[in-house]
């Protein structure tokens, strides 16, 4: 029995990586904040990935007992009283992203359930750190033929 | 050392398809495969900086929307007249929001359709100019001049403290479909083609975004209770 050629194979796997790696992008950091975004149909995609800070609001993924709403940017974390200290670290994210920092975008990923109040709040602090330029993130609903 | 007819051995090939396989789950792993999709937005200045000279906005050019603490949405168009009641909504019921954002607008626009429910606003119009990037001056197509800008109007969106998120979205998302609506009435009608997403260049569409500018306006939201 002639053996399979494999020889082809290699080639075949390449591709299916280049695939990935140009659909894909980098993780940038761990989530620890559970999110379920809402869903819609008139959303924009959001380009220019490398000017863009996110910010999760939903509930804390260590401390599942509390319901209690977390908040994290980049890889920290912050409960709902710490909300005022957020505009320091939104300068800080601000002056790391140097000469972008006038581009500075602010993805909000916010879950469905989270009061409006918290995030007007979070909105307040982005306004102080004058990060003007933001964008509630969504999963596009695939049913309405939009 | 003669020069003997050796046959040089292939490079075994046979592990690069374990190789490619690895760095494959690799990528698999520390890539995440969504997209960034949402609704952008753009936030006023601080309070303490923002100039106190706001443009005055006569109340029948105003469309309030205000969602309350049981996610119901209370819609205010214009100025109410002896004995009207505003409009009260529920979440599934956003299409009657769209509808009557749109028609709003419409009258709002000078030049758009005249609705007596909301009298033409009277204030100083100026005419759209339109300079892109490349410093070129994108002009309406032919047939189509004096177009004025539609920042006549306003529409505040207001919500209590404990409204819920997914519910302010949603009314969001509408009053911005209502926008993209007109967008693209205006487009189909002015430039005649039939999907201006995909036939205009990115110039064509720009002018037809400034035909209608977004001007939702949002106030703090408020405790329950106390009312503004």
């Amino acid at each position: 029995m002639p053996e399979l050629n494999t020889s082809s194979l290699p080639d075949l796997i390449f591709s299916i990586l280049f695939f990935f790696m140009i659909v894909t992008s980098m993780r940038e950091q761990e989530v620890k904040v559970q999110v379920e975004l809402p869903k819609g149909t008139e959303l924009t995609k959001l380009e220019r990935k490398s000017a863009i800070t996110n910010i999760y609001i939903g509930t804390p993924m260590n401390n599942k007992e509390s319901q209690e709403a977390g908040i994290q940017l980049n890889d920290r974390q912050l409960s709902r009283r710490e909300v005022n200290n957020l505009k320091a670290y939104i300068v800080e994210e601000k002056e790391r992203l140097g000469s972008k920092a006038a581009k500075m975008k602010v993805a909000l990923k916010i879950d469905n359930n989270i009061d409006m109040g918290l995030l007007s709040d979070v909105k307040m602090q982005l306004r102080k750190a004058y990060a003007l330029q933001i964008f509630y993130s969504a999963n596009e609903e695939k049913n309405n033929g939009q | 050392m003669g020069k003997s007819k050796r046959k040089v051995p292939g490079i075994n090939a046979s592990s690069t398809a374990d190789i490619s396989f690895i760095l494959l789950i690799f990528f698999l792993v520390v890539t995440s495969m969504n997209s960034n999709f949402g609704l952008q937005v753009m936030l006023p200045n601080p309070p303490d900086e923002q100039q106190q000279d706001d443009p005055e906005v006569h109340e029948r050019n105003l469309l309030k929307v205000y969602v309350n603490m049981d996610n119901e949405i209370m819609v205010t168009a214009g100025k109410l007249r002896e004995g009207e009641r505003p409009l009260m909504l529920k979440v599934d019921e956003l299409e009657e929001l769209r509808e009557l954002a749109k028609e709003f607008i419409t009258a709002n626009t000078p030049g758009g359709k005249v609705n007596e429910n909301y009298p033409e606003p009277k204030k100083k119009l100026d005419t759209i100019t339109y300079i892109n990037d490349a410093g070129l001056e994108i002009l309406y197509p032919n047939g189509v001049s004096n177009i004025v800008r539609n920042n006549q109007h306003v529409i505040t969106l207001q919500t209590d403290r404990s409204t819920k998120y997914e519910v302010y979205f949603k009314v969001q998302e509408v009053l911005y479909s209502a926008y993209n609506d007109l967008r693209d009435e205006f487009a189909k009608e002015v430039y005649g083609v039939q999907d201006p997403e995909k036939q205009l260049t990115a110039d064509e569409l720009e002018l037809c975004r400034r035909r209608y500018v977004n001007m939702i306006s949002e106030a703090q939201p408020i405790e329950i209770g106390k009312r503004k």
